[in-house]
């Protein structure tokens, strides 16, 4: 694997100063994340509206599209708007990897604590 | 260690001095606050789904609670979040905007980008003022049902609504009722061949009739009744109304979980925009008055940046978990 932990120069992010060209490549791509993350907003409220609730299996299926579309949208925000993507790859992973670790801990203890106590009565009594 | 015969030149090696995620302690700390904080968020919007997955009660749909739109008569489900959500977005743009702009040391692009950021951020936190007043003031009110009533809906349809179920009054009428059910001195019901009036005497005398009532209005299946059938609900009513929402009661589900979830969610998020929109000006101000300029690099403007493209991000996350989901 490749190192990118060493310095071979100086250059911290608030030194990396970009010229004219550079600057207009990474505002086109800052118009496209734009256009994308306002197209899938556009797509969630159509289909948030036009699908009805019920206990069926096409609403699952749409909830979770709601999941994965929000999904995509962060990782837009933090890799693009936020640079994440450009920075080294040990601080990416400092920061995504605890967060990620928590939070699927979190909705895990939340989902089978949680509902520990609904099954008490069963098996305790 | 001894074993270790790699040798890396010292002017590739880390021997302190500098960050080896090649970034500064300001950038780099800001990054570990924003994970802390996402991790707050991340709690919350969990106690929301486990609320509402506990919940023995109907939870309210967000298309059916959010769908006013200000000055307007009509229903629009989501539209007004999704306006918000959009002025996040372009707000956000403004701002990675700017930071493109420190990066070429450009004074003016980035005091224009970043104004209108400041500008977006205003923008947002009126939609959340009017978003917030709409919902505490709720649109019409309802009241509970005293006991078992059956009765036919426009659409033909018989329904058997059991006590305690909350029958909606439109916004004309609900308007009086609440006063009147506060025991108004000055508001007064008649009845008359089967017409259902209440009238507020005082400097601008107003009446309002009752046409039509609503039931499962926040949840699946909301029904219209108008005529005798809304006239025989009015009649089945208890003491019990609820207008919109506060602390302690509301009109949007029987249990006070949702809204209580709707002022600490959105409320704490407001605030993160708050302060999101004074740092922006602090920096701002900075940039104006040329203190990046003479540092030489405008990395705090990349730093405030982070920052508020987190409010944006969080803001993503709970359009999807609190209203569409």
């Amino acid at each position: 694997m490749e190192r990118d932990d060493l310095i071979v120069n100086d250059s911290y992010a608030m030194a990396a100063h970009h010229s004219e060209e550079a600057g207009a490549a990474i505002r086109k791509k800052i118009w496209f994340v734009t256009a994308l993350l306002t197209l899938i907003t556009a797509v969630e409220v159509g289909m948030g509206v036009i699908f009805k609730r019920s206990e069926t299996f096409t609403w699952t299926a749409i909830k979770w599209t709601f999941i994965v579309m929000t999904l995509v949208k962060a990782a837009y925000i933090v890799l693009v708007f936020m640079h994440l993507g450009e920075e080294r790859r040990n601080l990416k992973r400092a920061v995504i990897a605890p967060y990620v670790l928590f939070i699927c801990y979190l909705i895990f203890i939340a989902i089978t604590e949680g509902f520990g106590h609904l099954n008490s009565f069963n098996t305790l009594h | 260690m001894a074993g270790n015969t790699e040798t890396i030149p010292t002017d590739v090696l880390w021997g302190g001095g500098q960050s080896p995620f090649s970034v500064t302690y300001g950038k780099m700390m800001m990054w570990f606050f924003l994970v802390s904080d996402a991790l707050t968020f991340g709690g919350l919007l969990t106690a929301y789904g486990f609320a509402r997955a506990t919940s023995e009660d109907a939870w309210p749909i967000g298309e059916q609670v959010f769908r006013a739109l200000p000055g307007l008569d009509g229903q629009y489900p989501l539209i007004y979040v999704a306006l918000m959500t959009f002025i996040l977005i372009v707000s956000s743009v403004t701002m990675v905007l700017a930071v493109e702009a420190g990066h070429r040391n450009d004074k003016a692009g980035v005091l224009k980008w970043l104004g209108a950021t400041i500008i977006g951020g205003f923008f947002f936190l009126g939609s959340q003022a009017w978003e917030w007043s709409h919902f505490i003031h709720g649109s019409g009110g309802g009241f509970q049902l005293a006991k078992e009533v059956t009765v036919t809906a426009d659409n033909g349809e018989t329904f058997t609504l059991a006590e305690g179920e909350m029958i909606f009054m439109d916004h004309h009428f609900g308007h009086l009722a609440e006063p009147w059910s506060e025991g108004d001195a000055n508001t007064t019901l008649t009845q008359e061949d089967g017409h259902i009036t209440l009238t507020q005497y005082g400097e601008h005398e107003h009446s309002a009739q009752l046409h039509s009532l609503t039931f499962n209005k926040y949840v699946e299946n909301e029904s219209h009744v108008s005529g005798d059938e809304a006239v025989k609900l009015w009649n089945a009513r208890s003491e019990v109304f609820s207008f919109g929402a506060n602390l302690e009661d509301s009109e949007y589900a029987v249990q006070q979980t949702y809204a209580n979830f709707f002022f600490f969610i959105t409320g704490f998020h407001g605030f993160h925009v708050f302060s999101g929109v004074i740092i922006n000006i602090i920096i701002f101000l900075m940039a104006l008055n040329g203190v990046f300029e003479r540092r030489g690099h405008y990395e705090m403007v990349e730093k405030t940046g982070l920052y508020w493209h987190f409010v944006d991000l969080v803001w993503v996350f709970v359009f999807t978990f609190f209203y569409l989901i």
